[in-house]
């Protein structure tokens, strides 16, 4: 290690000494201080945050020194995702702060395993090389199993953690496979060695087995179909902020890993994968937007839409051009900032142990808080890919990519599934503005308000003027796009 | 046929039987054996391939760690016997059935897939470049500093060493924060639940405390 690494790796440095130190606070007597674990987490972040940026500035893009040769590279989309990461753990941070005061769990190690997750996500994103991709995948999976189950004593907390734990160790397992498949095939675990090994490679099957089972894998971790199954469980079980962790932060790190692993070491491999993906990815958006339809419970009804969600980002990583590239980017943070929008308005809901859970429980929302009715209505439409907002974008760039890739027919599949999902999201939509709502109070607190508005800035900004996100996800993906090979605006 | 086909043939055969054992003993003990036979097994299956040094780990890591805590768990919770029913019953058709179309792929894929160095050549493989500083005596009589490389080859786990201390030290690091995370995750998990000390005191907590025991020892030894 010489210090260039060190400040190479000072954002991942940083944030797990950081979690390992929460860890040490209830030692010193600060077990019950709720305020002060939020505040910590919140400072480590922002710290995290400021060195990611810094880090953006002063280092190469892949560092030269032994220890770290080929394993870790600092390129824009790795420092994109990170800031996408790092806003999205301090949203939850601040959606879970009333949740934690209700219950008597201890807040320090749940603060302290979501920032051990996303090290993990960080290390990933940044990872050139499958098994520091692994490795990180696996540091993120392990911290959201026990997260799903930190409700030890309510069942279906602990079902949820159980049934993820149980299907998420048989599919790393299966990733790993898949791996040393690759390995033996190219002789390097190192995503452009796998690139370059596959130029010549003309047609293997032990490749295409390792290919189809990594691919697998993180089909599992992004939720795909026909992987999904654990995601409505696991969503309804885990703690709601755990659960908006999971189908945000989660999520766009699988997106993210996939996009690198398939654009940078795939590349010359596409026509064997991509037609087996966009089967995937069709089935994820069918399958996740027709069953999202019947589901009562929103937080089910959010589980499946993110199965439809996942096949859309899928479409970008088919087309494998540079306008599916950017797409992923930018899909990726709409999806998020949406996603923990809603979440934050599920969680104002909350009256009682399952509240904001159900449909019903919006009902005439729209007298009790009408701004955040109206936000909610945003986020939904954002979501649903409906022009005012950021959602437009970001479909926009991928299907567009999926066209110029010569997906025609998944573009067009995917343009009427997302008219199917704006069917039960308006469902929300009718319950809070039409429908005579119980007159029960609602729990708007300040963090909450804090999430929600900022989200909703997000997404109305970035919808009304989208031009620095493409420009910022244009540049972000040049370095991926180059290596890639990827001429822009050329089709197949 | 030689030496090492027929010892990869005998053990081969038993790791497959004693695995199949693993998942067929009603009694969980005679479970953690065989498993313990598998381990041992295949650990001389490494040693066939030349892999020393992961057998050494399998023996000591496998067969004497994670059995142990095998054993430790099966006593500490006092199963003899698994319950009779078959609760699992309907679903061994399917299971066997994706078993043998998995093994089937894996048979005809991977056997027959073109790797990417079959031959290796074991001794660059095992051989590390250490170079020393000589003095050499030029002709014209000055003294200079040479520096000569030698090649040499090492023993297995000195290679795996390398790899991992060298080239792989990040991820070997990220790993350690994985173990830590696994063990934090253990203690939230394992631990009583965090209530105020006078409600842990009182007689209906403590009642209630050692009914679900009960229960759950009752469970397991059903």
């Amino acid at each position: 290690m010489t210090w260039n690494d060190v400040v190479f790796l000072l954002p991942e440095i940083i944030i797990s000494i950081g979690a390992s130190l929460l860890l040490l606070a209830p030692v010193v007597g600060w077990r019950q201080r709720e305020t002060s674990a939020k505040w910590s987490m919140l400072i480590l972040l922002g710290i995290t945050a400021l060195t990611v940026i810094g880090c953006s500035y002063w280092v190469q893009e892949i560092p030269q020194s032994r220890s770290l040769a080929g394993m870790f590279a600092l390129d824009g989309f790795a420092i994109f995702f990170k800031l996408i990461f790092i806003t999205a753990i301090a949203m939850i941070t601040l959606l879970s702060d009333d949740f934690l005061r209700e219950s008597r769990y201890s807040v320090w190690e749940y603060y302290s395993l979501l920032g051990f997750a996303l090290c993990g996500m960080m290390f990933m994103v940044s990872g050139m090389s499958l098994i520091s991709i692994y490795i990180g995948l696996e540091l993120m999976s392990l911290s959201s199993y026990i997260l799903a189950g930190f409700f030890k004593n309510e069942e279906k907390s602990t079902e949820a953690a159980m049934k993820y734990f149980v299907l998420g160790a048989v599919s790393s397992g299966i990733l790993l496979y898949g791996i040393s498949l690759i390995y033996g095939v190219c002789g390097s675990l190192n995503l452009l060695d796998i690139g370059r090994a596959l130029s010549t490679i003309i047609t293997n099957d032990a490749l295409m087995f390792g290919v189809m089972l990594l691919g697998a894998g993180l089909c599992f971790k992004m939720a795909a179909v026909p992987f999904h199954v654990w995601t409505p469980d696991v969503y309804e079980g885990a703690p709601t902020p755990i659960t908006a962790f999971l189908s945000t932060a989660s999520k766009a790190a699988a997106f993210s890993i996939f996009a690198r692993i398939f654009y940078l070491a795939l590349h010359d491999f596409q026509l064997d994968w991509s037609n087996v993906l966009a089967t995937i990815s069709a089935l994820s958006m069918v399958l996740g937007n027709l069953a999202a339809i019947t589901q009562d419970n929103v937080k089910r009804m959010l589980a499946y839409s993110s199965i439809a969600h996942a096949g859309y980002a899928l479409l970008g990583i088919i087309s494998l051009n540079s306008l599916g590239l950017r797409g992923v980017l930018i899909y990726s943070l709409v999806y998020v900032f949406a996603n923990l929008g809603i979440w934050a308005t599920v969680l104002m809901l909350r009256r009682h142990e399952y509240g904001g859970e159900r449909v019903d429980d919006f009902e005439g929302l729209s007298r009790r808080a009408p701004f955040w009715a109206f936000a909610m209505v945003i986020f939904l439409l954002s979501l649903g890919g409906i022009p005012p907002t950021a959602g437009f974008i970001g479909k926009y760039f991928l299907f567009a990519a999926a066209i110029q890739a010569g997906f025609g027919w998944l573009a067009i599949l995917a343009v009427l599934m997302s008219a199917v999902s704006m069917f039960y999201y308006l469902r929300l939509v009718v319950a809070m503005y039409l429908r005579e709502g119980r007159e029960a109070d609602v729990a708007i607190t300040r963090p909450l308000q804090i999430v929600a508005a900022t989200c909703l800035i997000i997404t109305l900004l970035l919808g009304i003027y989208p031009t620095p996100l493409i420009n910022q996800a244009t540049e972000s993906s040049r370095w991926i796009g180059a290596r890639a090979a990827i001429i822009p605006h050329a089709g197949r | 046929m030689n030496a090492a086909f027929l010892v990869f043939f005998v053990v081969g055969t038993i790791a497959v039987a004693s695995s199949i054992l693993v998942v067929a003993m009603r009694n969980p003990v005679h479970s953690a054996l065989f498993l313990l036979l598998t381990f041992l097994c295949v650990a001389i299956l490494f040693v066939v391939k030349d892999a020393e040094f992961v057998a050494a780990v399998q023996v000591l890591v496998y067969a004497g760690g994670i059995m142990v805590l095998f054993l430790f768990v099966v006593m500490l919770i006092n199963v003899r016997h698994l319950p009779d029913d078959r609760t699992l019953s309907r679903f061994w058709k399917g299971g066997v059935g994706v078993g043998l179309a998995i093994f089937l792929l894996l048979a005809t894929v991977v056997r027959t897939g073109t790797y990417h160095d079959q031959n290796p050549n074991k001794k660059l493989l095992r051989s590390t470049a250490s170079h020393r500083v000589r003095k050499v005596t030029n002709p014209d009589g000055s003294v200079t500093r040479k520096r000569v490389v030698r090649h040499r080859t090492v023993g297995n786990s000195e290679a795996v060493g390398m790899a991992l201390y060298q080239d792989y030290l990040v991820p070997f690091e990220v790993a350690s924060l994985f173990l830590l995370v696994a063990m934090i995750g253990a203690i939230v998990i394992g631990k009583r639940e965090l209530s105020a000390p006078e409600e842990e005191t009182s007689p209906d907590f403590i009642l209630k405390r050692m009914e679900t025991e009960k229960d759950v020892k009752e469970a397991m030894s059903a």
